[in-house]
């Protein structure tokens, strides 16, 4: 008590230091007279509701009054000088629960039918951009379905498809300006799409064949491209969470327009880094969206078994992060929330964070079977009433913007492109011996042209237990 | 001659600010290198060039400079500069690489647990804060697989960081951002992002600082592929390798140790960047080449006291760049004496002198008199009790005895 400063000094900084920072959903629920939570919520609430109101109150008239005449309890309840601000007290010992009894809403523009829930949807999309948008999905989709099924006629060596997320994958695509840096997880193939990444290309990297960017050294889907500001894609999980705010860090360093977006699934948000790399983007305060695909699934861990919080959305606010949870299936939301995500990120320069609710459909990669740990009827349901393809195909079809024709024309098409880009890649040469060792360091060092110098007169010596589709040199 | 030494550190200063004749000034700065201190810098070329633009200057000029060995130091803080240049300690030298690397680049930058506005553990970074702003001296909070992550993220996007680890033991927690990525996006990235960072800071055993806080990680980081490694031991070296890993743009973790902070040593006024890959003379001789790094280069030099005085003429060579070995100096040597020491502070098994050693079996076979001995730190956690640790560590009197044992 003796600790509250008189006046108006106490009572804004009450609510700048702690209220602002901390409880900020608290102060825009606090003006609010219902209240639609249960649980603690409501009861601190109306306690802070009561306690600012109060402050205001008394501070006019109280600049020499004696803070210690009061008649209520709650005048007497002291408050703690902290660093980081003031911390009030309470008589009550009362715990946080770990869980609220509802769950946070989530966000969602269309129905299950591509029909638009509120008269105002906040984005307008235009024509082009929503062609764009769908023919996206469907090129992805068609990719995927090839990609596929060349894996398993043993042309490629391994796969991982995006079946179910090409809403996240498109919707957040649309809404980057191409100075977004993207840090991808893996399963994000439909942001290089939209940002011009070709067929060919793609294919070429999953064959590692000499015209892959990355020169034949990674698997497939760790693809990367600087032209289009896509980091490479690093296999161990959470990798790049860091990363993205090192790279945000430069960004701000440099005083750009541009945030950095970066993609991690439900599994990942278990790993260290994920909660290191949030925690540091608040107190840095650097620009950079992050995206969760929760899909439901770790390969073969359910998100029950993965972490007891209610999602990733929650998690956010415990790093001091603006949240928010949409429907990953529904384009539209994925769209909106990024955009104003990316507003607020480079505007006010500071991390946001997105969870996207959608569910991965395919297998984890082609090492998997995922009809051995979950229900077909559980992958059925979203292929069919929760396909983000078939929901935004209806929306768009309704505004005339597609038709059948168009679709299956589009489908043929791209199917074919797909199937051309397979048999060119087949035939394309791997990248050549040299690129084994190049790029390790920024010129190739003594030891390593010893060993390349080794194992070209290996290979001279011995060529039939070599590959043959690998161009020697000299 | 070790001009061409001088050459490149020339090369890479002319593009700074400094207004003075580089090259004038390091002929002159190379003969009194070669009276007083007698550490004569061979050129030596295994053809590794790491360092970009480095590429014609330090080139195939392979050979030894016989005349420096007329004078033999006897302390390696000895002064070495033509100038009168200036007195520091090791870390305001590390110090005053940075800064000047700072000044020079705007895209350096320092990030690290209490590198800002408390200036550092060890005061590498004193004073950088309020000179280039919490921006670029980046208090991080702890945790050391992002914040090398966040470096690594930083470096992809044209920044240049220096990462430093409050105790290389603590690197152990950015171990897969080291391996998995900073050894490795620049190739599976197909060449498209490259990684400069310099990560660095204190290691190896110090007074009683328990197990944890005295490790060797040049043991566990010797494998990954992508990266270089340094270990700096005088004021000279930690300014001109600090200097030199910055301007490199490949990932290079550069080896402080933390009994060695506190060394004073004049160093030169003028700028001098020094090769990365090389290893320094400390002291030629002709009977038998020992072969140190970092504090055990101190102990060494303490034994050859001793061997002097009963009529050895050990050869020290402080082989400073942990990968990849500098071969070439190393092989000369070898040629020379025929009988080799490795002293060193890592563990028995899988550390520095474990690598050196078979490196030096395979090139070096034919030259050899007698096996490598090599001197490591017993497969044991570091003791805590002051005795028990100096026991762990490789002192005098068992070089001067492994000496006396090789030479027979």
């Amino acid at each position: 008590m003796a600790l509250w400063l008189a006046g108006t000094r106490g009572a804004t900084y009450y609510t700048k230091t702690l209220m602002s920072n901390t409880f900020r959903s608290l102060r825009t629920r606090a003006t609010a007279i219902a209240s639609k939570d249960e649980g603690s919520f409501t009861k601190r609430q109306i306690l802070s509701n009561r306690f600012v109101s109060r402050r205001f109150g008394s501070s006019v008239a109280g600049q020499q009054s004696d803070l210690f005449s009061s008649d209520d309890d709650e005048e007497k309840i002291q408050a703690l000088d902290f660093p980081g601000g003031r911390v009030p007290y309470t008589l009550e010992m009362r715990f946080l629960p770990g869980s609220s009894d509802k769950r946070v809403e989530c966000y969602r523009v269309l129905d299950d039918d591509g029909y638009p829930l509120s008269s105002a949807p906040s984005q307008h999309i235009d024509k082009e951009v929503a062609v764009k948008m769908y023919s996206g999905m469907v090129t992805l989709e068609a990719m995927d379905t090839v990609i596929y099924e060349a894996q398993r006629q043993g042309r490629i060596s391994f796969y991982m498809t995006s079946f179910g997320e090409e809403a996240v994958n498109l919707g957040s695509a649309a809404a980057l300006s191409p100075d977004d840096v993207v840090l991808p997880q893996y399963r994000e193939p439909g942001v290089m799409l939209w940002r011009g990444f070709q067929l060919q290309e793609f294919v070429d990297q999953f064959f590692g064949n000499k015209n892959d960017l990355g020169k034949g050294r990674q698997m497939p889907t760790h693809y990367g491209s600087n032209k289009h500001n896509v980091l490479t894609v690093s296999a161990p999980l959470a990798t790049q969470l860091p990363q993205a705010v090192g790279a945000a860090y430069s960004l701000k360093m440099q005083n750009k327009d541009a945030c950095v977006v970066t993609y991690f699934g439900d599994g990942c948000s278990s790993e260290g880094d994920f909660h290191a790399s949030l925690n540091f983007a608040a107190v840095l305060e650097v620009p950079i969206v992050y995206i969760c695909r929760n899909n439901g699934w770790a390969i073969s861990t359910p998100v029950t078994e993965q972490f007891r919080s209610d999602g990733i959305v929650v998690k956010g606010q415990a790093y001091g992060i603006p949240s928010i949870r949409v429907d990953g299936n529904d384009i539209l939301a994925v769209y909106n929330a990024v955009v104003a995500a990316r507003e607020m990120a480079i505007s006010e320069q500071r991390p946001v964070l997105i969870e996207a609710l959608t569910y991965r459909v395919g297998h984890h990669s082609t090492s998997d079977d995922s009809t051995k740990y979950r229900p077909l009827e559980e992958i059925e349901h979203w292929k069919t009433s929760r396909n983000p393809v078939s929901i935004f195909r209806k929306w768009v079809q309704r505004k005339g913007w597609w038709s059948d024709q168009q679709e299956s024309e589009f489908r043929a098409t791209i199917r074919k492109q797909v199937i051309h880009a397979v048999q060119v890649a087949e035939k394309t040469q791997k990248a050549p011996i040299e690129t084994m060792f190049s790029d390790v360091y920024e010129k190739v060092p003594s030891n390593l042209m010893e060993q390349e110098k080794l194992l070209k007169e290996t290979i001279k010596r011995y060529p039939q237990d070599f590959p043959k589709d690998v161009p020697i040199g000299m | 001659m070790s001009s061409i030494f001088q050459a490149v550190g020339a090369a890479t200063s002319l593009s700074s600010s400094a207004s003075f004749d580089t090259k004038k000034f390091q002929f002159s700065s190379s003969r009194s290198l070669l009276g007083k201190r007698a550490s004569c810098v061979v050129v030596r070329c295994s053809g590794a060039k790491m360092d970009g633009g480095l590429n014609q200057i330090g080139g195939r000029a392979d050979h030894l400079v016989t005349n420096a060995v007329a004078t033999k130091a006897d302390t390696p803080a000895a002064s070495t500069a033509s100038k009168p240049g200036h007195e520091l300690l090791l870390f305001e030298a590390l110090r005053e690489g940075l800064e000047e690397e700072m000044e020079r680049d705007a895209r350096v930058c320092v990030m690290g647990e209490d590198v800002g506005h408390y200036g550092g553990s060890y005061k590498v970074t004193k004073g950088l804060a309020p000179k280039y702003g919490d921006l670029r001296v980046l208090d991080t909070p702890i945790a050391e697989n992002s914040f090398t992550g966040m470096g690594i993220g930083a470096a992809m996007m044209g920044l240049r960081p220096i990462i430093e680890g409050m105790n290389m033991g603590f690197l152990l927690l950015a171990f897969n951002q080291i391996s998995n990525n900073c050894g490795m996006l620049h190739y599976t990235s197909g060449g498209q992002f490259k990684i400069p960072v310099v990560i660095r800071g204190p290691g190896g055993v110090g007074r009683q600082l328990g197990a944890e806080h005295s490790q060797r990680l040049e043991s566990y980081f010797q494998s990954i592929p992508g990266i270089q490694m340094v270990a700096c031991s005088t004021p000279y070296n930690a300014k001109g390798l600090m200097k030199a890993a910055i301007r490199s743009d490949n990932p290079v973790i550069l080896f402080e140790h933390v009994l060695l902070y506190n060394l004073k040593e004049r160093i030169p006024d003028e700028e001098y960047v020094l090769n990365l890959e090389e290893a320094e003379m400390v002291r030629p001789g002709e009977h038998v080449t020992i072969l140190t790094y970092s504090r055990m280069r101190y102990h060494v030099m303490q034994a050859a006291k001793t061997l002097v005085n009963k009529g050895y003429d050990p050869e020290v060579i402080d082989i400073r760049s942990l990968k990849p070995f500098d071969l070439h100096t190393i092989g000369n040597s070898i040629k020379k004496t025929h009988r080799v020491l490795i002293v060193e502070e890592c563990m028995r098994t899988g550390g520095i002198g474990a690598s050196l050693t078979a490196a030096i079996t395979e090139n070096f076979h034919d030259y050899l008199d007698a096996p490598i001995i090599c001197l490591s730190s017993q497969d044991v956690p570091t003791p805590y009790a002051g005795t028990l640790e100096e026991w762990t560590v490789v002192q005098p009197p068992q070089i001067v005895a492994a000496v006396e044992q090789l030479c027979r």
